[in-house]
């Protein structure tokens, strides 16, 4: 078995102007995207972005409309799935149920008329842990179980590039937290390709090198994920990863390096470098802050906020204590609903709701989107999915 | 605490009321169970004993039957009619073969290909259905009759040379032929195997064939090695549904068949209603029974179907 060389360029997935058409309906917008050889990268969006379809499209189970897929430098547009380099860990893994682990596992091994196969099954299926269930059939497996037999069974083949639709969408929260360390630990075991699609933000972060943010059959933001966690350039990537507070504001004035915007009477400052929109004096900005990076002080104590940081004034609407934090809903005239988490430290006993306070935060952590879009963009997609 | 201690009392007198309709339920299913089960009784058990003893009567029709448990009805019935047991058993097998060769690609249509005219091919698959048995078994003498368009292409393309010589027809004639009632057999029962092989085919996942395709099978490869072991339940079923009625039928054997082609159930029905031989005719059905019955079990466990399901 040739074993994947770090400095082989033969793991990249080069897609050029990828686009899928249905009839009338546009899944995938013709699309430019690099994925280099050796990364974890991750399609992040919520159902019927075309993240699942770009991944199929890769993997050749869906004919692109447009554009070419290159699988390093070879062209495999044209090419059917079985001729492809790649493997695939289906959503709700698809193992043959008449087949048992074990040739589950050698399936792949077996098409392409490799003989002797037990002893690749076998360390196979320690890597993943299933030794002694090799003579079981799928359906006596439980749902890990059966992810990690998917798993094992496509990276068997040493493809080029893996690709995972999905694949812990079945499994229950603690086991899809194992999971993910576990696929992150294999994925630098083998230091194969793996293109991830899912659904969950965190998962995306958590396992990936970069994650392509989709919407609407379009990439909206590309980059690492704490890049794009701070940095996000749309209302959609703002709120789809993790909660941004957004502001509706006026742009009041530029002084060197910062903004100053005006919100509901509230001056607020933001750097400019942090700001992806256009900024006129007297036009429309969004301004965001992650709820993290709020301070929370009681009204009586307001002096006691250093100079310096943005301030906005609120009335506590709602409070829940999740042990490690207090999320609170704070209303302000800027924006109703303003949400901060705060570190369960030294827990002040006044703010209980209808508490009046000051939210305060250094204006470092502020960054500004372009106003013409929706703000909600990205909100009510994260808690369908 | 006032109300801690005030909790239980409405508990206690709720609970020994709640008893007697759960007894009560326990019953239940017992009920739903006799309709089915009177009907078993009154129209599988009954004729099956009445039947049994039937086959050990010796008599004639005018001084009336007696059981006397004369056994030897079942030596004497199966050592003069094999012929027609055996042909019986070919016929039905050739058959289910032919149906499952017809029936399977059709079916695979259907679950597979068909889109939005699945529908439609369903409703022509049943449509046969929709006039009776005889009438679809009388058309077919229209259609293999002597000169007609069939056997005139069929003997200009040489093919009747072939199979005359195999035996299965005879000069430029396939009516009154093995073939003619094969071709009924096959015609009639089709329909029992392509549902059953649709049903199963249609359960089968599609992302199994694009998890065999991607992992290196080609179409014909993801065939053989996923879609048709997965689709077995069907086969046996429909091949059970194909086999079991043909080999017991005689409307084909009599109405497109001759002499030489009778099958066992012919033997039965003119025992019973020409020859009036009673025993012997209860004699050979429960042969007939028992040799189908030995058959299937062997099948079934052959083809291992049990933990496929």
């Amino acid at each position: 078995m040739k074993t994947t060389d770090a400095t082989d360029r033969g793991g990249d997935v080069r897609l050029s102007g990828i686009s899928k058409t249905y009839g009338s309906f546009t899944a995938v917008h013709p699309l430019d995207l690099t994925v280099p050889q050796g990364s974890f990268f991750a399609l992040l969006g919520a159902s019927g972005c075309g993240k699942t379809t770009t991944l199929r499209m890769i993997a050749g189970l869906e004919e692109p409309s447009t554009g070419t897929v290159h699988l390093g430098d070879q062209d495999v547009t044209a090419l059917p799935p079985y001729k492809r380099p790649v493997n695939t860990v289906f959503q709700s893994y698809a193992l043959f149920p008449h087949l048992d682990i074990f040739e589950n596992v050698a399936f792949g091994l077996r098409r392409r008329g490799i003989k002797s196969v037990k002893k690749q099954v076998e360390e196979m299926l320690d890597l993943v842990q299933l030794g002694e269930q090799a003579r079981k059939k799928p359906h006596q497996l439980s749902g890990g179980q059966q992810q990690r037999v998917a798993v094992a069974r496509a990276l068997i083949n040493h493809p080029k590039v893996l690709l995972l639709d999905e694949p812990l969408g079945a499994l229950d929260l603690k086991l899809r937290r194992q999971m993910q360390l576990e696929l992150k630990r294999i994925q630098t075991e083998v230091g194969i390709t793996f293109v991830h699609v899912t659904h969950d933000q965190e998962e995306a972060m958590t396992m990936a090198d970069t994650v392509a943010v989709m919407n609407g059959g379009r990439v909206e933001q590309l980059g690492a994920p704490a890049d794009l966690y701070e940095n996000p350039r749309t209302t959609f990537v703002a709120n789809f990863l993790g909660t941004s507070n957004l502001i509706e504001a006026e742009v009041d004035s530029t002084s060197g390096d910062d903004i100053v915007v005006k919100a509901a009477g509230d001056k607020l400052v933001l750097p400019a470098e942090r700001c992806s929109a256009a900024t006129t004096t007297g036009g429309k900005v969004l301004v965001g802050v992650r709820p993290e990076k709020i301070g929370l002080t009681h009204a009586d104590e307001a002096g006691t906020v250093p100079e310096g940081r943005n301030r906005i004034t609120g009335k506590i609407a709602n409070t829940s204590f999740i042990g490690v934090s207090t999320q609170y809903v704070v209303d302000c005239a800027a924006c109703p609903g303003f949400e901060v988490y705060v570190q369960n430290i030294d827990r002040d006993p006044r703010l209980v709701p209808g508490a009046d306070v000051v939210l305060h935060w250094n204006p470092a952590h502020t960054f500004g989107l372009d106003a013409a879009q929706d703000i909600d963009a990205g909100v009510a997609e994260e808690e369908a999915a | 605490m006032s109300t801690l201690t005030e909790a239980p009392p409405p508990l206690a007198p709720a609970a020994p009321e709640k008893k007697p309709p759960r007894r009560r339920g326990r019953l239940t299913p017992y009920w739903l169970l006799l309709p089915g089960i009177l009907w078993l009784v009154v129209f599988f058990a009954l004729p099956m004993i009445y039947q049994a003893s039937t086959s050990v009567q010796t008599g004639s029709l005018e001084e009336g039957y007696k059981v006397t448990w004369h056994f030897a009805t079942y030596w004497d019935a199966l050592s003069e009619y094999w012929p027609q047991f055996l042909r019986s058993v070919a016929y039905a097998a050739s058959a289910t073969v032919l149906c499952l060769l017809l029936g399977y690609p059709l079916a695979y249509l259907i679950a597979f290909r068909a889109g939005r005219w699945r529908n439609l091919i369903m409703i022509l698959v049943i449509a046969p259905f929709f006039t009776s048995f005889l009438i679809r078994t009388l058309a077919w003498k229209t259609i293999l009759a002597d000169g007609g368009p069939v056997v005139g292409a069929l003997n200009t393309l040489h093919v009747l040379d072939v199979t005359s010589w195999l035996g299965w027809t005879a000069g430029d004639r396939v009516l009154a032929t093995p073939l003619a009632v094969v071709c009924g057999l096959t015609y009639n029962f089709l329909p029992f195997m392509i549902l059953p092989l649709y049903t199963s085919l249609e359960r089968i996942d599609g992302r199994l064939h694009e998890a065999a395709g991607d992992l290196y099978a080609r179409p014909f490869t993801t065939f053989r090695k996923v879609t048709f072991p997965l689709s077995m339940p069907g086969v046996v079923s429909g091949t059970l549904l194909t086999f079991i009625p043909a080999t017991g039928d005689y409307v084909n054997a009599s109405l497109l068949g001759s002499a030489d082609t009778g099958m066992i159930g012919n033997v039965i029905q003119s025992q019973f209603l020409r020859v009036l031989d009673y025993p012997t005719a209860a004699a050979l059905s429960f042969i007939l029974m028992a040799a189908i019955l030995a058959m299937v079990t062997v099948y079934i466990r052959k083809s291992g179907t049990e933990d496929l399901v």
